[in-house]
């Protein structure tokens, strides 16, 4: 190992300590963004508070653009190098839920906690850990809260950004708050595909196979799981959710299933794409539903490999920090960055539970660790130890 | 009598004209005042962690507006101590403060033995049961007595229409308010009818204020402080803060009878004092309330008194306190902090 990287190994376990010492600032952080509501393509309100939390740390440029990402740049001793970190503002959660979080001395529980309320958090508070610790970065460091991630907003706050930006981003990290131990460099091929069936208002309920929407999507289920899938590619398709009806007694006349092909292969998603609208159009012409088949997002696989000096560099840091492994491909943030080149993690930074449930929960101890990684990740790039010509 | 629509647009104000917090740290260094935080609390482990959490990190940590946060807890069979203290709130029980005194409980006791124990030339007040809770509810309440010197009573009000088209709309307080206590001080102190939510639990006073009015302990302190401080320095000691919404827990009209029953007490004997109204009988202590059983209707009877702590200053443990830390201050001046420190 190099001297210099050795270095910055050797001082994780101080950074994790003094870390500590803004943990009511991580956690009121974490309090605050998590009860703004900001389900995909409403994040206005919770963008409006990271972009203060910004202006207030005098941080430079701190804006939005057209499509309501938050950014702020913590101005680098020399730029020499841009480095972009990334958290997703969007929840699962519709605005109407409660959003309410509750702080018990171990552990904070409530909705989008986790995924990605201590992400943000931690965007959030960098400035002033970084003040704290007397770190100063030759690099420009990147703060951006991104809008229109999840389901059908199909990364496009980050997608927007890399496209527009003059700054050459140099590296990007994906932050997480769930779980410690997560590292993705890479992205495995995904097509978010939709089926809904519905019946038009004058069918004729007394023809031969008469049955409603409920049923023919479950027909088309029926028929995507018979879809023989490879075991290399590894190649699998989540049945993600399933709507439709609206009593006990009324025959359906909607219904709508929402899935995802995931696999190593891009060719392989594109075919079990091509095979699964096939199914979906072939079983509405047996019940006469009308069919609608979308595409909702995709993702190319690909990322870094394995040996590239930002993913080992990553593995060292988790590695002297005692922090448990669990390497997994990435359908998230790291996508847009991994269809730009531009090498990229995602770290998560402490563990949870129930995730995006009402009761999404997170444990507070493991931060200041998950915190300490991401610092020192920060410094390894900074101190150009994950450049490929390494 | 004061105009109160000339009052309302003097002293009444919304949390938003304070948001710069750097400038009222500023303002607050200046003049060199300490600033107490007084969450009392009874089983409240749920929402007390957050709580000191926002205030902490907002309030103390990067702007330092409050020198302390305290928690005063009745006794607690739940966490509540335990969480506070894990984020670094000062805990004390109720029952530890001035322990000679013969110990009461009720919210009051704890509002009272606030002025004993904390350091505070302001105290602010905020419950515990907020669920949306946010600096604003402590920033709101305490910056017109930073930049009014004549105010020395600030209260909380929460007012947040959804969507009103009309120019005019309704507004005012909860069950209580609107059906007693505003119809009770439009009769007998009108001034006192603007305060828009009389019966909120977050205020912000002066110490110099808060050590010379006793304190029932139970339902009526809130009451009580008001007719107490009009009396002795009219409404210009006061003002309100809309602090926009606050989530709580809802409460049952059968619990709001027992406090509008502690809070008439409270009222009466107050006007009996002022010599508003004449000498009244004896007042009874009983609420008698009722339920079906089997079909078969009965009373549940509940024992309320009003029970009262005279003004602190009257306290001999107080005055040896105030004494000593009064030379101990002549001796050493106070250390001003900066703000961003």
């Amino acid at each position: 190992m190099e001297k210099g990287m050795a270095h910055i190994i050797s001082g994780l376990g101080d950074l994790e300590e003094r870390i500590r010492d803004l943990r009511e600032i991580i956690l009121a952080n974490l309090v605050m963004l998590s009860e703004i509501p900001a389900p995909t393509f409403s994040e206005a309100a919770r963008m409006e508070f990271l972009v203060n939390r910004f202006t207030e740390l005098q941080l430079l440029n701190c804006s939005t653009d057209e499509v309501g990402n938050g950014l702020g740049i913590i101005p680098g001793e020399t730029g020499e190098r841009n480095i972009l970190i990334v958290g997703h503002m969007d929840t699962v959660f519709d605005a109407k839920v409660d959003h309410t979080i509750t702080v018990e001395p171990h552990r904070i529980i409530g909705p989008g906690v986790g995924d990605n309320g201590l992400g943000l958090a931690v965007i959030a508070t960098l400035p002033l850990v970084l003040q704290h610790l007397n770190i100063k970065p030759k690099s420009n460091i990147i703060l951006m809260g991104s809008a229109q991630s999840l389901g059908m907003g199909n990364i496009r706050g980050l997608r927007f950004f890399l496209d527009h930006t003059d700054l050459p981003i140099n590296a990007g990290i994906c932050v997480e708050g769930v779980k410690l131990g997560r590292i993705s460099f890479s992205s495995i091929g995904m097509m978010r595909c939709g089926i809904s069936y519905s019946v038009p208002e004058q069918y004729d309920w007394t023809r031969f196979g008469a049955v409603g929407a409920i049923v023919t999507i479950n027909d088309a289920i029926n028929r995507i799981l018979e879809i023989p899938l490879p075991k290399r590619p590894k190649t699998n398709i989540v049945l993600g959710s399933i709507s439709g009806g609206t009593g006990f007694n009324t025959i359906a006349t909607q219904a709508t299933l929402k899935f995802e092909i995931r696999s190593e292969s891009g060719r392989m998603v594109k075919n079990i794409g091509q095979k699964t609208e096939y199914i979906a159009h072939e079983v509405a012409s047996h019940s006469g539903a009308d069919v609608d088949f979308r595409i909702y997002a995709q993702r190319r696989p690909g990322g870094i490999p394995f040996s590239h000096p930002l993913a080992r560099t990553t593995r060292e840091i988790m590695k002297a920090l005692d922090i448990p492994q669990r390497i997994t491909p990435s359908t998230s943030e790291l996508s847009a960055f991994i269809d730009k080149k531009i090498p990229a993690v995602t770290l998560g930074l402490t563990n949870g539970e129930n995730l995006n449930q009402m009761n999404e929960t997170i444990d507070i101890e493991p931060i200041f660790k998950g915190v300490a990684q991401l610092l020192g990740l920060i410094l390894a790039i900074d101190g150009g130890h994950c450049d490929e010509s390494k | 009598m004061t105009n109160l629509n000339e009052w309302l647009n003097n002293n009444t104000y919304h949390h938003s004209q304070f948001w710069d917090l750097k400038q009222l740290v500023k303002e607050k260094e200046k003049q060199g005042i300490r600033v107490s935080l007084c969450i009392p609390t009874l089983n409240e482990e749920k929402t007390i962690g957050k709580e000191i959490v926002v205030f902490k990190s907002e309030l103390v940590n990067r702007y330092p507006l409050l020198d302390e946060i305290a928690v005063i807890d009745s006794g607690s069979v739940d966490k509540t101590l335990e969480v506070a203290a894990s984020f670094g709130a000062d805990t004390y029980l109720s029952s530890e403060i001035l322990p000679d005194l013969e110990p009461k409980r009720g919210k009051g006791e704890n509002l009272w033995k606030a002025i004993y124990q904390l350091k505070g030339d302001i105290i602010v007040y905020i419950d515990a049961d907020i669920k949306n809770i946010h600096p604003r509810f402590v920033y709101g309440l305490v910056a017109p007595l930073i930049y009014r010197p004549e105010v020395k009573y600030v209260k909380a009000f929460y007012d947040r229409p959804l969507a009103f088209s009309q120019g005019v709309r309704p507004s005012g307080g909860g069950r209580v308010t609107e059906i007693l206590v505003r119809p009770l001080f439009s009769l007998f102190l009108p001034e006192l009818s603007a305060i828009i939510q009389p019966l909120s639990g977050e205020y912000a006073v002066r110490r110099s204020v808060l050590e010379e009015i006793p304190f029932p302990i139970g339902y009526g302190v809130e009451t009580s402080h008001l007719i107490d401080v009009h009396q002795i320095y009219g409404m210009s000691a006061f003002a309100q803060t809309d602090l926009d919404q606050r989530v709580h827990r809802n409460q049952q009209t059968r619990s709001l009878g027992r406090m509008s029953f502690g809070i008439l007490q409270t009222f009466l004997s107050r006007l009996q004092k002022l010599e508003i109204i004449g000498e009244l009988p004896p007042l009874e202590t009983v609420l008698r309330q009722f339920q079906v059983h089997d079909e078969r209707f009965e009373a549940v009877e509940h024992l309320i008194v009003e029970e009262e702590r005279p003004p602190m200053l009257d306290v001999p443990a107080y005055q040896e306190k105030k004494k000593a830390l009064q030379k101990s201050e002549k001796r050493k001046p106070r250390k001003k902090q900066t703000a961003g420190e």
